[in-house]
């Protein structure tokens, strides 16, 4: 058996994918404008599917901020953190971060991905349990491939499925650690965090929370889901990102658990990679302050949403179950999927594509992401393609034809 | 041609005396799982407790994980990820549905 065998039907998939000539997984930004605009295929394009929730990734702030950390520390730290030691940029940040949260411990990863798969698989291990959401990132799935502890999937935001399972575990010995998501990244929907609260207290479990997406979108100071639902204390370990609302790479955990500095030599994700160059540190340090400073974004972000979901609801679009920064749009199958991104990028429009495996239960999405510097104009300009495209395609029923009223 | 319910039909006698005693029929959860798999059901090929899940049949792997946890909140009993990943057939899978039930003590 040949090495790419196993994967022969997923290259058929692929293919087919491909055949109309543009791919969906290997789009080329030939140049990037701005937060909200592309040069793709030799056409300025909008970007609605690229995470920037603050659009802070032009910010003149943040990239003055960058720039001058590499004048002065140079653009690597060629080594990780245990090995090369910390630059007292990367400890400032911990502690603006730990701060931002009101927590006592801070650790900050490479990437995000890094943050969830070191901090989970580490956190559970031999005799205990890991219960994670059934829609969790791929970081979480990966986390408990490496964990010795017995994961068990619980159904998607609910947490009477949760709570079977832990009653299921009765008196067992072992730890319990569950983790869940702030805003789902698919379909941009948020978990009762309350009732799974409730739920991890009855049973002494531990929470993880990761609010990669939610992170600056929600609460009242952007601390996301924990903050917007007054459980931040009963969250014992929070992840998120600065590959998203903070315009970055990176990834950070935070803490008040007394010993929580004993990851920084358990974490292997933490250990064996090198830690975040000082551009980075210092752009997302000013990205924290921006998201401090002008909450203004936040409401931005939102008014954004309202504009493209309620716009796309009253068109007759299956959207996700809420307003979110992310809002999936529900298409027939993978193909009719797959077409309609394609019509809408050659409309200048550019989105995710999310089908199975990669969606849950088999679903096939646009995935939308707002930014708080789209405008109305071009938010509206997209519902209306995505109308045309959509009647087009046979998705949505043709317009009717208003009556004429003689009056 | 056998189908998924005349296959749990015919082993319902067998099942009867070798499981009563764990105060659930194999019989059961054999036809539990092959309600759950009849959509993807690959033509004419019937389910039976050699159908291998993941192979035989037109399910996806997500899927599979789906369809476990339906069956353990319908059996009352988890079973974790790892276990999952080592059952290939219907039988096995019925196999560990019942050997954790009768673990639960």
């Amino acid at each position: 058996m040949g090495l790419f065998d196993r994967h022969a039907g997923l290259l058929e998939a692929y293919r087919d994918v491909r055949t109309t000539g543009l791919d969906p997984f290997q789009i080329r930004m030939e140049r990037v404008l701005s937060p909200t605009e592309a040069i793709i295929n030799g056409k300025p394009t909008l970007l609605v599917g690229t995470n920037n929730y603050f659009g802070l990734t032009f910010d003149p702030s943040c990239m003055e901020a960058a720039i001058e950390a590499i004048r002065a520390e140079g653009t690597g730290t060629t080594g990780s953190r245990i090995a090369n030691g910390s630059y007292t940029e990367h400890v400032a940040l911990e502690q603006e971060i730990a701060q931002f949260y009101g927590k006592k411990h801070c650790m900050v990863f490479t990437t995000g991905y890094q943050a969830n798969l070191g901090v989970i698989s580490t956190l559970a291990d031999q005799g205990d349990f890991l219960l994670i959401d059934a829609d969790s990132h791929a970081s979480i799935y990966d986390a408990c491939k490496m964990t010795r502890a017995e994961v068990v999937r619980f159904k998607h935001n609910d947490p009477s499925s949760l709570e079977a399972r832990l009653r299921r575990l009765g008196d067992k010995p072992g730890n319990r650690v569950v983790v869940l998501e702030g805003i789902y990244s698919m379909l941009g929907d948020s978990a009762p965090l309350k009732e799974f609260i409730d739920v991890c207290k009855k049973y002494g479990a531990y929470v993880l929370v990761d609010e990669a997406h939610s992170l600056g979108a929600l609460g009242d100071n952007g601390r996301g889901l924990c903050e917007a639902v007054g459980v931040l204390d009963d969250c014992h370990f929070i992840v998120g990102t600065f590959s998203k609302t903070l315009g970055a790479i990176g990834g950070y955990c935070v803490s008040d658990d007394p010993d929580f500095d004993i990851l920084r030599v358990t974490v292997r994700s933490y250990m064996f990679t090198a830690s975040l160059p000082p551009s980075i540190v210092a752009s997302v340090r000013q990205a924290l302050r921006v998201v401090k400073a002008k909450p203004e974004l936040r409401k931005q972000l939102w008014d954004n949403v309202s504009t493209l979901y309620d716009g796309l609801k009253e068109q007759g679009f299956t959207l996700g179950p809420e307003h979110g920064p992310v809002v999936g749009v529900h298409l027939p199958d993978r193909m009719t999927a797959i077409g309609f991104w394609r019509a809408m990028l050659e409309a200048g429009i550019y989105v995710n594509v999310a089908v199975p495996p990669a969606t849950p239960n088999g679903v096939s999405l646009l995935r939308c992401s707002l930014c708080a510097v789209h405008t109305s104009e071009q938010l509206e300009h997209m519902v209306e393609v995505m109308t045309g495209i959509g009647r087009q395609m046979g998705v949505l029923p043709p317009p009717k034809l208003r009556a004429v009223s003689g009056r | 041609m056998r189908t998924a319910h005349q296959l749990t039909v015919e082993n319902d006698g067998i099942a009867d005396t070798a499981t009563l005693a764990r105060g659930i029929l194999r019989a059961d959860v054999i036809r539990e799982i092959c309600l759950h798999l009849e959509p993807y059901q690959a033509g004419e090929k019937p389910i039976t407790g050699e159908t291998v899940i993941a192979k035989d049949l037109t399910i996806d792997s997500l899927a599979i994980m789906d369809m476990v946890m339906e069956l353990e909140d319908r059996f009352d009993v988890s079973i974790p990820m790892s276990v999952i990943a080592e059952i290939h057939t219907v039988d096995q899978l019925a196999d560990t549905i019942q050997d954790l039930r009768a673990s639960r003590g």
